[in-house]
């Protein structure tokens, strides 16, 4: 699908915020000079069309209860789709990526505490025979990362 | 703060987004058996404290033409990480900007930052870009792209009562 100016202005204007009020969609018509009915039709095609992958409150994960921690590890080409099939069936793996490193298998373990990710990996090394390295986030920056649309 | 039985209700009900409505949160609130006013104290409440970190719209960066990306990391004097992470993570091109630990012998970076550009040249030149804010404090870096996705899939909300 082909996005207009408007479309544009709305997506690059919603990253910023979306108000805590009863109107809401009301309130950010008018701040872009648009019509309430144009701005919810437009956000429901595009995130019909997939443009927007998601619209509304983005949860702090931890804040919210459990553990989560970046994990690596170095595993021989030769054993690579042995050694990823074992990861991936653990339910606490979350996300895993290969990556163009030494280290090659990147994954995030998801777990309810702290104590479970050590549980999780060091039973991974075993099964393995590999180490895998923790990466836990020690501070978190904030990001005001924005898509240009 | 600590969330409670209804704030879990709410994440739950809302995560998967806010409905296209002229009053979204009167239907969230609806959907709930709350009121309308007491829905928004606690968004607002949960916004204060961190646990909401914004509501705002995602849009796909693969539909936007943002399709390359790359995990940068970095070796920066322990001093200065805290100052310098701030400022890496306030550039508009960098999403998941962290301090972790080292591994050291085998890794020595200690600042995590993904960088998002339409192309690799443009991740490349972005990363540069970085490398020269950073300057003398930076003793090392290096970036990770990745070259397949393994397993994806979405973080669970666990329904159970943590805090």
């Amino acid at each position: 699908m082909t996005l207009d100016s408007i479309d544009r202005l709305i997506l690059n204007h919603l990253q910023e915020g979306f108000p805590i009020t009863p109107d809401p969609f009301l309130v950010v018509a008018q701040d872009l000079g648009l019509d309430e009915a144009d701005l919810l039709a437009r956000l429901e095609r595009m995130k019909t069309e997939r443009i927007i992958t998601r619209f509304g409150p983005f949860f702090d994960a931890e804040a919210m209860g459990g553990a989560f921690c970046l994990c690596a590890m170095t595993v021989p080409q030769a054993d690579f789709e042995t050694v990823m099939t074992k990861v991936n069936a653990r339910p606490e793996v979350a996300h895993n990526y290969e990556r163009s490193h030494p280290l090659n298998m990147w994954f995030v373990l998801a777990t309810e505490t702290a104590a479970e990710i050590e549980t999780v990996a060091n039973s991974l090394e075993r099964e393995t025979g590999l180490r895998v390295l923790r990466f836990p986030k020690l501070q978190e920056f904030f990001i005001r990362f924005r898509v240009a649309a | 703060m600590s969330i409670d039985s209804t704030d879990r209700q709410i994440i739950a009900a809302t995560q998967a987004g806010l409905p296209l409505v002229p009053q979204p949160y009167r239907a969230v609130a609806q959907e709930l058996g709350l009121d309308e006013s007491e829905l928004c104290e606690r968004l607002r409440l949960m916004q204060d404290s961190g646990i909401i970190r914004r509501i705002a719209v995602a849009p796909n960066h693969y539909a936007l033409g943002m399709v390359a990306n790359g995990m940068s990391v970095w070796d920066i004097e322990d001093t200065r990480v805290t100052d310098l992470g701030a400022r890496v993570g306030a550039l508009d091109y960098v999403s998941h900007c962290y301090e972790r630990p080292r591994a050291l012998p085998d890794w020595p970076y200690n600042l995590f930052a993904m960088i998002h550009g339409s192309d690799r040249d443009e991740v490349e030149s972005k990363r540069q870009e970085v490398a020269t804010l950073l300057g003398g404090a930076c003793r090392g870096h290096d970036i990770l792209y990745s070259t397949r996705i393994l397993k994806k899939t979405g973080l669970r909300l666990r329904s159970k009562e943590v805090r």
